[in-house]
């Protein structure tokens, strides 16, 4: 089933993306975009990486698949059919990745030889035992709720049906770990927004009245 | 279960269709499009290594956390490139790559 889920999105994301290069026309480049990185998010979600996987999905189909379109439509492009490919960009653009892809191939098959490299199952039991870690380290830092209060411990332990909370472990790793990147992503953030107003104030001083 | 040897294939391969189409295509939104496509196939392998690499039993959210601000800068990303774009179009009237020119030494 699980094999299943995976070779299904894997095919999804990767025909999406042959479709984004294949396609003339802009808008439906965008489309397969979108359907590239829903095949991405259905991957992420079988790794276990919910949180992940639904902001892909948040911030790529409902944001970012937005704007495109919304600037394709905006700048009215002809069509694309009038632009000659040169054959050199084509055989370049070709052979190029497939090197790309041997050498993956290549390492794939050298790096992991003899070991195991499947995936752990993250099992009830194991849930379990990674809780009572869990709150062993965090009750040294006084802040931090007791034990029986903390959801991820409550989440983790649940007896009928114990989930991976994942979303709180990333908002603790987050907020514990990387509270330093965080401030300078929302600054990041900031000074986008002001670069793009002024990116698209029209510069219409070009003719000052003043002088 | 798939292994972690076929995501990272998976992976690898959309960053060589990424890589493929921004050698190709000629329209600079696609271009963009295709350089989009190239992160995400990044942030397949750091997920796909942060749930093989478990600590204590629970999947490394050091990885993931970074796919979370890689998602961050994309969407930043995203923001200022069309904006460049916008204004790119308006002083050209063009967002081919072969007619823009200027800066070719």
């Amino acid at each position: 089933m699980e094999t299943l889920a995976f070779y299904l999105f894997a095919f999804l994301a990767v025909a999406g993306g042959i479709l984004l290069v294949a396609f003339r026309n802009p808008v439906s480049s965008a489309l397969s975009m979108v359907l590239s990185f829903v095949g991405l998010a259905g991957l992420f979600i079988g790794l276990n990486a919910y949180f992940v996987g639904i902001v892909q999905i948040l911030v790529y189909a409902g944001a970012i698949m937005v704007l495109f379109i919304f600037i394709i439509m905006l700048l009215d492009l002809n069509d694309e059919k009038s632009i000659k490919l040169r054959s050199s960009s084509v055989v370049a653009g070709i052979v190029i990745p497939l090197l790309l892809v041997a050498q993956i191939l290549g390492v794939i098959q050298t790096g992991y030889q003899g070991e195991p490299n499947d995936f752990k199952k993250i099992t009830s039991d194991s849930m379990k035992k990674s809780a009572e870690y869990f709150v062993q380290v965090d009750e040294d830092k006084k802040a931090l709720p007791r034990k029986e209060q903390s959801a991820i411990y409550k989440s983790l332990t649940h007896e009928i049906s114990p989930k991976l909370p994942d979303t709180n472990l990333i908002g603790h790793t987050i907020f514990k770990s990387y509270n330093y990147p965080l401030q300078v992503m929302g600054a990041l953030l900031l000074v986008a927004t002001i670069g793009v107003v002024i990116l698209s104030k029209r510069s219409n001083k070009q003719a000052p009245a003043d002088s | 279960m798939a292994s972690l040897n076929d995501y990272l294939f998976v992976s690898g391969l959309l960053f060589a269709i990424g890589l493929s189409g921004v050698i190709v295509r000629r329209n600079i939104i696609v271009i963009f499009m295709c350089l989009e496509l190239m992160l995400a196939a990044a942030s397949l392998t750091l997920v796909a290594f942060s749930r093989f690499n478990l600590s204590n039993g629970l999947p490394d959210y050091n990885g993931q956390v970074f796919v979370f601000f890689i998602i961050t800068v994309a969407a930043a990303e995203v923001a200022v490139g069309l904006a460049i774009i916008v204004a790119l179009y308006r002083a050209r009237q063009t967002i081919n790559v072969e007619d823009l020119t200027s800066m070719r030494g």
